[in-house]
């Protein structure tokens, strides 16, 4: 090929018309050179196949565990708030924290699914559809807290501007109703686009049924999908323009989560880096949450052909960058507070870390800054048991996280009359146990009733889908 | 006697579904389209399909999420407008004032993004003429592999250049592993 310019033809040593541009060779994201109707086979399969008997053992302890939450909560209904451990000026307890905790963990479906998606990541494919399920059932659990935490859950739709009798409207300038509209959104959207990804993988299961009510069923849900390429055509530019859509949404969600504490006045918690450091802590504890899941997925059903030792990997050092970033939130807030010479703020951040709550100070340190350290090294990330170890430390930090925020600050509050030692009741402990129960429950059941895997999106990034190979 | 929808050749690679298709598309028909497990690269250019227009959806749908975000929370604080079933009044929080963008910016934010994203599906389904349950393709008898690993093509008999043998050996051409027939 000629260049147009004279002067670079001059300079271009002669060498360089012999030399081929280098195709460096990509990861397989596929190994063993699995064919299409093997991808199609093994998803479907897992669908089609007999209930297995760990299924229903783990189903059964999902369900008693799920239990505690809906005892927890009738028990508070029938009582009152009270039975939490909240008590002035410790307002926000466990709720806050599990809520934030939460929603933190579902940050990483949307992330892994429209994040990815527009930087054309195709390594998402094989985990995406997993990891937008763990957002919706994350919303779910999350949802539980602040909707019981007013109290009166029967008046929660109060929340919303609806007209009523009492002609009340709802207060558009505090952040508890901007988080209203935010995680309604979310929940919505992350739906929405999780439903858009199935319909042609349903449409598979559908085509594959051997019984008609299967058949209706899933039918119902393809929305008569046909793979028509001119539906195609409008279908991906329909899951781009979503995925469009949900980069801001997620972004804005855990931002708006952090305005429940920034746009307070209360040392500790009003703080401009608040936003980001939240949205990168979601991040990492989401991405902790999709491995824990995934891992004894990938062992049980032998996917070991679609999440490779390149997914894992790529997924680690996600966890090791947003670790390392929401420890350098940790160390600037200590840096902004001592260069702002407040006495309040420095004083709030000196009883975080030496307070009476330094115990969890330092268990969200070492969970957190520390534990993800270790994903600097090869060995480590391609040691699975060890990976699904440290991701569960990652979910533990994150949690204490939330409860150094929260608790540190408000026990120890402007008034030194009101400071105490906020502990939770048991009540408060069993229903926050039992929304891992019915998260299990969701997934158990998401596992079992859909393909956990976007057959149609993994095909697409095999070789053998590139139609200028041959 | 059963309608004939059309004929469907059938093919066992993206390459080959990829060539057929400039082939029909250069040959001038109109009725018909390209049944693929997974959208092909490359595809909408080789069948001569426009960019697609689920972004126009898209675009009026936050509009109206924008407006509908920033005009609520005006009518619910700091309007004094009576409406049928709601009225609004002046809501006095903290000596802020009643209405500025700023804090309305937040809900406004999330409606757009709420109502962007039920309009670029609603739009999609309208485009795609969905749901529509009961399209001859999916009465064909191999319609289980077109979700699965092969790639089929189908001319529809009321294309005005369809012809039913001059069509069928059209489609023989294009080397397809198999050539059927389409019932309505």
């Amino acid at each position: 090929m000629a260049s147009s310019h004279p002067i670079l033809d001059e300079a271009k040593p002669a060498i360089l018309e012999e030399v081929d541009p280098v195709d460096i060779p990509r990861p397989a994201l596929v190994e063993n050179n699995r064919s299409f109707s093997w991808i199609t086979d093994k998803i479907c399969g897992i669908v089609e196949e007999k209930t297995p008997t760990w299924w229903w053992v783990c189903f059964i302890i999902a369900c008693a565990g799920a239990s505690f939450t809906v005892m927890g909560l009738v028990y508070l209904v029938a009582t009152g708030t009270g039975v939490w451990g909240l008590a002035n000026p410790a307002n926000w307890g466990w709720a806050i924290v599990n809520f934030v905790f939460w929603i933190g963990i579902g940050h990483a479906g949307t992330l892994i699914s429209a994040i990815l998606c527009l930087l054309r990541q195709k390594w998402r494919t094989s985990i995406n559809r997993a990891a937008e399920a763990m957002t919706i059932f994350a919303v779910v659990c999350a949802g539980i807290f602040p909707v019981f935490h007013v109290g009166r859950v029967w008046m929660a739709w109060f929340l919303f501007p609806i007209p009523n009798a009492n002609a009340i409207w709802p207060n558009f300038r505090s952040a508890l109703l901007w988080d209203v509209f935010a995680v309604s959104t979310y929940g919505t959207v992350s739906v929405l686009f999780w439903y858009v990804g199935l319909i042609p993988d349903l449409a598979s299961v559908r085509d594959r049924a051997k019984n008609k009510i299967r058949q209706v069923l899933y039918g119902i849900f393809a929305m008569g999908w046909r793979g028509s390429n001119r539906q195609w055509s409008n279908y991906e530019m329909c899951y781009l323009l979503l995925a469009g859509l949900s980069t801001p949404l997620v972004l804005s969600v855990h931002t708006i989560v952090s305005f429940d504490f920034a746009i307070s006045l209360l040392p500790g918690w009003h703080t401009t880096i608040f936003p980001p450091y939240f949205v990168a802590g979601a991040i990492f504890s989401g991405f902790g949450m999709v491995l824990t899941l995934m891992l004894p997925l990938r062992a049980i059903y032998r996917l070991e052909d679609l999440i490779t030792q390149y997914h894992i990997d790529c997924m680690t050092k996600i966890i090791l960058a947003t670790g390392t970033m929401v420890g350098y939130a940790y160390g600037m807030e200590f840096f902004i507070a001592a260069y702002g010479a407040n006495d309040f703020e420095i004083f709030a951040f000196v009883n975080r870390a030496f307070g009476n709550y330094a115990w969890a100070y330092w268990i969200m340190i070492s969970c957190n800054v520390i534990s993800p350290q270790f994903f600097w090294f090869k060995k480590i990330r391609e040691n699975t048991g060890l990976v699904w170890i440290i991701t569960i430390f990652v979910n533990i930090g994150m949690w204490f996280e939330r409860f150094v925020i929260a608790v540190t600050t408000l026990t120890r509050d402007f008034l030194p009359s009101s400071w105490g030692y906020y502990s939770p009741t048991i009540i408060d402990i069993f229903t926050y146990l039992g929304t891992f129960g019915l998260f299990s429950v969701l997934f158990l059941l998401f596992l079992r009733f859909l393909p956990l895997m976007a057959m149609a999106e993994i095909k697409a990034v095999t070789p053998q889908a590139d139609p200028h190979k041959h | 006697m059963v309608n004939q929808h059309g004929l469907i050749a059938k093919f066992d690679t993206p390459a080959d579904i990829m060539h057929a298709a400039e082939k029909v598309r250069d040959a001038g028909y109109k009725n018909w389209d390209v049944i693929t497990p997974f959208p092909i690269h490359g595809m909408d250019p080789a069948m001569g399909i426009n960019r697609s227009l689920v972004g126009r959806f898209t675009i009026v749908g936050g509009t109206i999420g924008l407006t509908t975000g920033m005009l609520m929370i005006w009518f619910t604080g700091a309007s004094e407008l009576s409406l049928p079933y709601m009225e609004g009044y002046k809501l006095i929080v903290g000596g802020k004032p009643y209405f500025s963008p700023q804090f309305a910016f937040p809900v406004s934010y999330e409606l757009t993004i709420l109502f962007s994203a039920f309009a670029s599906i609603g739009g999609m389904f309208i485009l795609n003429k969905l749901p529509r349950h009961h399209h001859p393709v999916l009465k064909y008898k191999d319609v289980a592999a077109s979700s699965d690993d092969k790639f089929f093509l189908y001319i529809e008999n009321e294309d005005p250049q369809f012809d039913g043998e001059k069509t069928r050996s059209f489609l023989n051409d294009l080397g397809p592993v198999e050539v059927g027939e389409l019932e309505e």
